[in-house]
């Protein structure tokens, strides 16, 4: 689902971001990026949803190449790709419900069809009553499991999450881990980025570590 | 059909499936061609009231954009028809624009007569009216001081004159200009005269000014274009982080566009729209003291208001320039924006 071969980012002004990446994560699997502030967790993602272009290597996602990819093909890619930020990035003057039928919206989904699924989303983040409210009337907590709604409404085969529980406290955050479980269940391709050492050990699942831009470590799942 | 299949398969087979589905991205939202049309109809009529619902919600700042454009679309307009009622006006001008025809002294009458009927038989003619040197004579001396300073003269002064009143299908200025020549060259003629050289000066002072209201029109639909470009241009800005929003979540180009592209059409024409009720008022208002002054020249001229025609194109040049101005906005400043 996700392949990395050699791939290293340059920032403007010499820094590396990353260097010398060769990564593979198949469909289906749940894994957790971890590393120091600035080790290249979020460039990685970022990568990965082309919001910046590699510098070298070659990046491919869902089978396609990233690194040919034009930019106005970069839209058909993000929708298969459902990505949940720190800060949740929710548009504050729309409604719940308006904020999780956004990527149905784009997609030219129809308005029974965008109904059904942005409930079912709802639904399934347990917020099905509040999608008249707007953000802003929400705890950090809900506000993130709106996000997540919206990451998945539009069924992606792959989830990306940057620090998704980096503002809530451990119980929230495991109820949130535990959404993600679900959608790995259910065989979506989970990438979560989190320096939350403590819980994502405890889950057992696959570990990469970053340290200043390299891959320094790939802890496999935990049999059990 | 593909989205009949997917809910059957999702229904047999629950969720375990539904990764490798939905791999198949944008391409299954397409539903056949007749699907195609009405889901970009669709999505067209979304963005058309999504950017009006834009501009009702703040009334304040969008009416008083809408109002500039107005006043300037209303001006060139309403220029426009004061010249279209003034020609209208001076229209009625062109049949005072005769010839006359002074002969040559020594011309027979039957000379006179022969050469009379052969400009009557012209088809530019509509009518010759003659003038012979006694009834002149005469005229004169009522009109003038200087009849007893006539009686000391031995012979009349006066030649026959002919008043030749052009066609109505040729009064043109031009038309009466090249008649004017032909009548000149004509044997037995000494001079040809138009008698309202005066028109020529109003006809080409009248385009002088339709010229400067085509450039005052040029220049105001520049700065309509200005105004709704950056108006588009503080919208977008305000909604930076709507825009990397819907970027980041698959949005294109057309998507982000489209709302911006439909709340300048909207600008545009709802302007157009002000123009013509500000036009019509001042046309309404003007109306009974113009009646009143026309009456007094014995005339029942009243003012004219906008055509159907130039009200649509008043409307249609508005939904234009708002396409336009949006449109450049559009594509200078929604590239800068990506997510980060």
């Amino acid at each position: 689902m996700i392949q990395f071969n050699n791939v290293g980012k340059r920032y403007p002004g010499g820094r590396e971001g990353l260097s010398g990446i060769e990564l593979h994560i198949k469909a289906g699997e749940m894994v957790f990026l971890t590393g120091h502030s600035g080790a290249g967790k979020s460039t990685l993602l970022k990568l990965t949803t082309l919001i910046e272009r590699s510098s070298y290597g070659q990046v491919i996602v869902n089978g396609k190449n990233l690194t040919s990819m034009k930019r106005r093909q970069i839209p058909y890619l993000r929708r298969d790709v459902g990505v949940i930020f720190q800060n949740h990035k929710l548009l504050y003057d729309r409604t719940v419900f308006d904020n999780v039928a956004l990527p149905l919206v784009i997609a030219g989904h129809n308005h029974l069809e965008i109904q059904r699924r942005v409930r079912a989303a709802l639904d399934k983040v347990g917020l099905l009553e509040m999608e008249r409210r707007y953000p802003v009337m929400l705890s950090g907590g809900e506000q993130q499991r709106v996000g997540i709604a919206r990451a998945v409404v539009n069924k992606p085969p792959l989830l990306l999450a940057d620090e998704p529980t980096g503002n809530l406290d451990p119980q929230l955050s495991e109820e949130i881990m535990q959404l993600f479980e679900q959608f790995s269940q259910f065989g979506v391709t989970v990438l979560i980025a989190s320096h939350d050492l403590d819980l994502i050990s405890r889950l057992g699942y696959r570990i990469l570590t970053l340290d200043h831009g390299r891959l320094v470590g790939d802890v496999p799942q935990a049999s059990n | 059909m593909a989205f009949r299949s997917k809910k059957s398969t999702e229904t047999q087979s629950k969720e375990r499936t539904l990764a490798d589905k939905r791999g198949r991205g944008a391409s299954a939202t397409v539903v056949g061609i007749k699907g195609a049309i009405r889901a970009y109809l669709l999505i067209h009529l979304q963005a058309v009231i999504f950017s009006l619902g834009q501009i009702r919600r703040s009334p304040a700042s969008s009416l008083m954009t809408i109002a500039v454009i107005g006043i300037a679309l209303a001006l060139p307009s309403g220029l426009h028809l004061v010249l279209k009622n003034i020609q209208d006006v001076s229209a009625g001008w062109d049949s005072a624009s005769q010839v006359s025809l002074f002969l040559k002294k020594d011309l027979s009458d039957s000379a006179v007569k022969k050469l009379a009927n052969r400009l009557r038989e012209m088809r530019e003619i509509e009518e010759v009216v003659e003038i012979n040197p006694q009834r002149a004579l005469q005229e004169f001396r009522q009109i003038s001081d200087f009849g007893d300073a006539l009686n000391t003269l031995q012979e009349n002064p006066f030649p026959t004159v002919l008043i030749v009143e052009p066609a109505s299908s040729h009064s043109a200025p031009a038309a009466v200009e090249a008649l004017l020549l032909r009548l000149k060259i004509m044997s037995g003629v000494e001079l040809a005269q138009l008698d309202m050289e005066w028109l020529q000066r109003w006809y080409a002072l009248m385009e002088i000014i339709k010229r400067a209201v085509l450039v005052l029109a040029v220049l105001l639909s520049l700065a309509v274009l200005l105004i709704i470009g950056n108006t588009i241009r503080l919208a977008i800005q305000s909604r930076r982080e709507e825009i990397e929003v819907q970027k980041l979540i698959g949005a294109t180009d057309a998507f982000i566009r489209r709302p911006f592209i439909y709340s300048g059409i909207w600008h545009g024409l709802i302007g157009a729209f002000i123009a013509f009720v500000l036009i019509n008022t001042a046309v309404w208002m003007l109306d009974d003291s113009v009646k009143q002054l026309s009456q007094l020249y014995g005339s029942d001229f009243s003012l004219h208001s906008m055509s159907l025609a130039i009200s649509v194109l008043l409307l249609l040049m508005g939904i234009l320039l708002g396409y336009l101005g949006a449109r450049l906005s559009v594509g200078h400043h929604l590239r800068d924006i990506e997510p980060r």
